[in-house]
């Protein structure tokens, strides 16, 4: 311990990770990942989806291989899941057919540990975690946050040196998350958990601002580290601290910045022209925020990270609507700040029909993919095509997923806007014939 | 009970091309030519097993039944060994897969009664002379009618693991064995319980069918229920028929309460959801076993036994591999194994028509598509007509929840009571009332089966949101708009699994429906059930192959063009999801 620098815990070196796509290239998902875990600390891994951040922690955790760059696990090569990296699920992942007691001893029957001990360490790891009394129940008779518990239980039974989280509170409701985050801090603090060091992914910017000694933050498509900020608030932390919002704030600026040219486009939409992936957003979400934010007596100018908390809104959630609103040009984003502009504030007030042409002029002006089918369209003599004239060009672009979602949301898009009309049992796009 | 299992549904999801299923098909027909070509002749008659030697005492039943429930049990197991090693290895490796899908797929549509010749004739020569080939052939004639949906639906299980799970068993280092206990076969047991009670009340039919049978000069009859009612029948002896009916509803409600009962109710804690949904009332077997002291003692260092068992560490925790590309590798490696598809193919195809054409002219062939015509058109009317009967019947039960849960148990009953038993009481009626035979016995073929209809019908009915009932009766929506818009196509998922399961064993039964014995009296229709059911009595194995390929043919091409696409349709279109 008196080593000045002793040796990480575990270390990412030039990590990448590529899918295959059919055609010529590969899809890139995470690119030159470098980053180290010491111990003592728990690092917060912060972007949107896309950013390859449950990928890391699964590369971290051995469930995939890299495709190319090394995971050191102190000091060796891991090649696979090894002991001493244990991992807690978003979805809690417990296997209903076993009980508290079962789930949790899993682990350790896997390594073989004798029957004895597997049940004083499960009911010890019971214990810590607040399930006593639980031990017998199955996970369906639980609430979301006991399963969690038993999820951590689980984890820690078997004294991993690293814990990995993976969203372990996005699936619970908001008190429940904030009970289970500081009980773990408070364990934490007080060096109950067996564990060194623990890593955790998550989307929340206050949750990452709120548990970390260290926040790693991805940007997307393909995730790379975009920065690294060192959270020196002592424990328990305020959430109205002025620190605290500074480091909150600071993250916001970051995560809506413009980029630069390689990566995300100028609207913070990955990809560009015919590839810009279109984020799954719906008419009425868009309408609704540009309405909270044009309404009488609302600042010119508001903080993103007001919106999340005055909407109950994540991350993930609101910034996919605000780029679209950025997109059409209703709104611009700076500095973690988001401003109506005239064309937003004349659609918040507008009535249906207006509405509806409105955004009918946006997608044609802002959105590439709509111009190219209504192209198409206008240039066959029956105005019809089939969707999946559309779908190989985008996968030229982008991965299959991403194709599909991109088309499903041109679609909403459309005919929300009255300017295409779908087939679903023929998956033929068609010009409106209703007007 | 509103699970639906259906034959198709995981065929349905499988897009791939038809060469495998192609492959699949040549090389069933093949092997069974082969079988029947090198059984062919040596068999001996088997004096102790002598129809003649069944005793028609009501008193010797319940000994008889001992000896059937043994057999199915038999078969069971087996199934289930089958299961545990098949569905792994073709979910496994993707080579296998290719192979063993289609393969499953086809077996599952081959008439199983034509099997019959060739498994007893092949089992008697294994073991010539003795009363063992004879139980093997039976229990095997069995497992053949139990086997192929249970693989399938572990296979599906397989195939479908949650991803999370997944994970979390690989990050806590769970060995290859222990995943498989602790993971895939809970997952597995919910569908397999089912499927498992599905395929036992195909397996009634199957061992009455089973026990006695006539190949060529050999005529055997094991001990059971089955070779009881056919004594019954030769010697024209309708008490006989009907205490054997008697012991028959016996054992099957003996199977269900004390088995099958508990099973589905012990197996509902697999289900793989997170919410606690009402459980219904545990049957009171499954009480006993729980709730009384002594079953607990008695059980409970089997079940520390079996824990132990699967919490071993055997095999491999599971490695990861990077992503690298041996392309070349992969490419000599796919260059050996589909030359060696190919080859099979080959010679399974030169096997087939090779045995065919020693002795068979085209004309045979035209015969037996012609005939297989006729069943065709009556398996279709009879659908058809059973449908218009139980799709309302159904329905109105299904909308009705006290009645659904009292009446699905009789229909479970029903289904699984082998029709065949029923035959002679048919058979009596058509001799004293002069009808024709091409008409009169075809409504034999459905007589099991169509319960599968009413079942999944009252299923659908009973499921149907309460909400979209509620706004029909809103907007004033009655009569033909409320079953066109409303009902109909909100129960046509389940309808589809119902008609399909009906459809495929109405063929399967038209091999002893087409023909019927009573005593010397001897009732027989036009059609390829009437075909393979001759050919068999005359020990003709060229014929039997023939007229089981044609039907094969038939059974697959009526789920590639109709049902599948329905089910397809029904699938994409008419969920409520």
């Amino acid at each position: 311990m008196l080593d000045p620098a002793p040796e990480p815990l575990l270390r990412l070196r030039d990590v990448t990770q590529a899918y295959r796509k059919g055609g010529t290239s590969d899809l890139l998902v995470l690119d030159g990942i470098n980053l180290s875990l010491r111990e003592n600390q728990i690092v917060g891994l912060l972007g949107r989806s896309g950013s390859g951040k449950s990928t890391i922690l699964r590369i971290v955790s051995g469930l995939i291989a890299p495709s190319s760059g090394d995971v050191l696990f102190r000091g060796g090569t891991v090649t696979g899941p090894v002991p001493g990296v244990a991992m807690v699920f978003q979805t809690f992942a417990l296997f209903p057919w076993l009980t508290v007691m079962e789930n949790v001893e899993l682990g350790l029957e896997a390594i073989g540990v004798a029957a004895a001990v597997r049940r004083e360490r499960a009911l010890s790891a019971i214990d810590l975690i607040g399930l006593d009394g639980f031990e017998t129940a199955y996970p369906k008779e639980l609430s979301g946050g006991m399963r969690q518990r038993v999820g951590l239980a689980r984890a820690l039974v078997v004294h991993p040196d690293i814990l990995l989280l993976d969203e372990p509170f996005s699936a619970l409701d908001v008190l429940t998350a904030e009970t289970l985050r500081t009980d773990l801090i408070d364990l934490w603090i007080e060096g109950r958990l067996p564990i060194k060091s623990a890593l955790m992914v998550t989307h929340n910017i206050e949750e990452a601002v709120l548990m970390c000694d260290r926040v790693i933050v991805l940007s997307p498509n393909p995730g790379r580290i975009a920065l690294e900020i060192d959270i020196r608030l002592p424990h328990p932390r305020n959430r109205l601290d002025p620190g605290f919002r500074k480091h909150v704030g600071e993250i916001y600026a970051l995560m809506t910045k413009r980029q630069d040219p390689h990566s995300p486009t100028i609207e913070g939409i990955p990809g560009t022209g015919i590839g810009m992936v279109l984020p799954d957003v719906s008419t009425n979400e868009m309408a609704g925020l540009l309405e909270a934010l044009a309404q009488p007596g609302a600042p010119a100018r508001v903080e993103l990270s007001d919106i999340a908390r005055a909407l109950q809104l994540e991350v993930d959630e609101l910034f996919p609507i605000a780029e679209l609103i950025q997109l059409l040009r209703f709104g611009e984003m700076e500095a973690g700040t988001i401003r109506v502009t005239d064309g937003g504030r004349l659609f918040a007030e507008a009535d249906t029909d207006h509405r509806k042409r409105l955004f009918a002029e946006r997608l044609e002006a802002h959105v590439p993919l709509i111009r190219l089918i209504r192209r198409v369209l206008n240039e066959r003599p029956n105005h019809i095509a089939p969707l999946d004239r559309f779908r190989s060009e985008l996968e030229d672009y982008m991965s299959e997923e991403y194709a599909e979602t991109t088309l499903r949301t041109v679609i909403t898009w459309g005919r929300y806007a009255e300017i295409l009309s779908y087939d679903e049992e023929t998956e033929r796009l068609s010009l409106e014939d209703f007007s | 009970m509103t699970e639906i299992s259906s034959p198709v549904g995981l065929i349905a999801k499988r897009a791939q091309p038809n060469l495998w299923d192609g492959f699949a098909f040549a090389l069933i027909i093949a092997v069974l030519a082969a079988v029947a070509h090198g059984a062919h002749g040596t068999v001996m008659p088997i004096a102790t097993l002598e129809r003649a030697s069944i005793s028609l005492s009501p008193w010797a039943l319940p000994g008889y039944a001992v000896r059937t429930v043994m057999r199915m049990a038999a078969a069971m197991m087996a199934s289930i060994l089958f299961t545990f090693t098949y569905a792994p290895l073709a979910a496994k490796s993707a080579r296998a897969g290719q192979i063993l899908i289609p393969l499953l797929d086809i077996l599952q549509s081959v008439p199983i009664l034509g099997f019959l010749t060739f498994t007893v004739t092949a089992f008697m020569a294994l073991f010539p002379g003795s009363v063992l080939g004879v139980e093997f052939a039976a229990v095997f004639v069995i497992f053949t009618s139990q086997a192929w949906n249970m693989a399938f639906s572990f296979y599906q299980a397989l195939t479908t693991v949650p991803g999370d799970l997944e994970e979390a068993a690989t990050n806590f280092q769970l060995s290859s064995w222990q995943r498989f206990w602790r993971l895939e076969v809970p997952l597995g047991m919910p569908g397999l319980v089912w499927n498992a009670m599905m395929s036992m009340s195909g397996g009634w039919f199957m061992v009455v069918a089973s026990e006695a049978i006539s190949v060529g000069s050999n005529t055997v009859a094991l001990p059971g229920i089955g070779s009881y009612v056919a004594a019954a029948l030769d010697a024209r002896d309708l008490r006989g028929v009907a205490w054997a009916i008697l012991a028959m509803t016996a054992v099957i409600l003996a199977y269900d309460q004390l088995l099958f009962r508990p099973l589905v109710a012990w197996a509902d804690k697999f289900k793989f959801e997170q919410t606690a949904t009402e459980a219904p009332d545990d049957p009171w077997a499954l009480k006993l076993v729980q709730r009384t002291r002594l079953m607990r003692a008695l059980l409970a260092p089997v079940g520390r036994l079996l824990d132990l068992g699967a919490g071993l560490r055997l095999g491999r925790a599971r490695r990861v591999t990077r992503q690298t590309r041996p392309r070349e590798l992969n490419l000599a490696f796919d260059i050996v194994w589909y030359g060696m598809v190919a080859a099979g193919l080959g010679w399974s195809l030169w096997r087939m028509v090779s045995y065919l054409a020693t002795s068979l002219r085209l004309a045979d062939l035209v015969e037996a598509v012609e005939l297989g015509a006729l069943t065709f058109l009556r398996v279709l009317v009879l659908i058809l007509l059973a449908s218009l009967l139980w799709v309302p019947v159904g329905v109105w039960i299904g909308l009705r929840p006290s009645w659904a849960r009292r009446v699905q148990s009789v229909v479970q009953f029903a289904a699984a009571f082998p029709a065949n038993l029923l035959f002679p009481i048919a058979v009596v009626l058509i001799v004293r009332l002069h009808g024709s035979a091409d008409i009169w016995l075809s409504p034999l073929m459905i007589l099991g089966t169509q319960w599968y209809i009413l079942f999944n019908v009252i299923a659908g009915a009973s499921v149907f949101p309460g909400d979209l009932r509620e706004v029909s009766a809103n907007f004033g929506i009655r009569g033909r708009r409320w079953w066109t818009k409303v009902m109909l196509p909100g129960i046509f998922p389940y309808y589809v699994t119902g008609a399909i399961t009906a459809s495929g064993g109405s063929w399967n039964a038209s091999i002893v429906a087409e023909v019927v014995n009573w005593g010397p009296t001897r009732l027989h229709a036009h059609g390829l059930g009437a075909y393979i059911a001759d050919a068999t009595k005359l020990g003709d194995y060229r014929r039997v192959v023939l007229g089981v390929a044609v039907m094969s043919a038939y059974v697959i091409a009526t789920n590639r063009l109709l049902w599948r696409p329905l089910y397809e349709y029904a699938g994409r279109r008419l969920r409520f999801d």
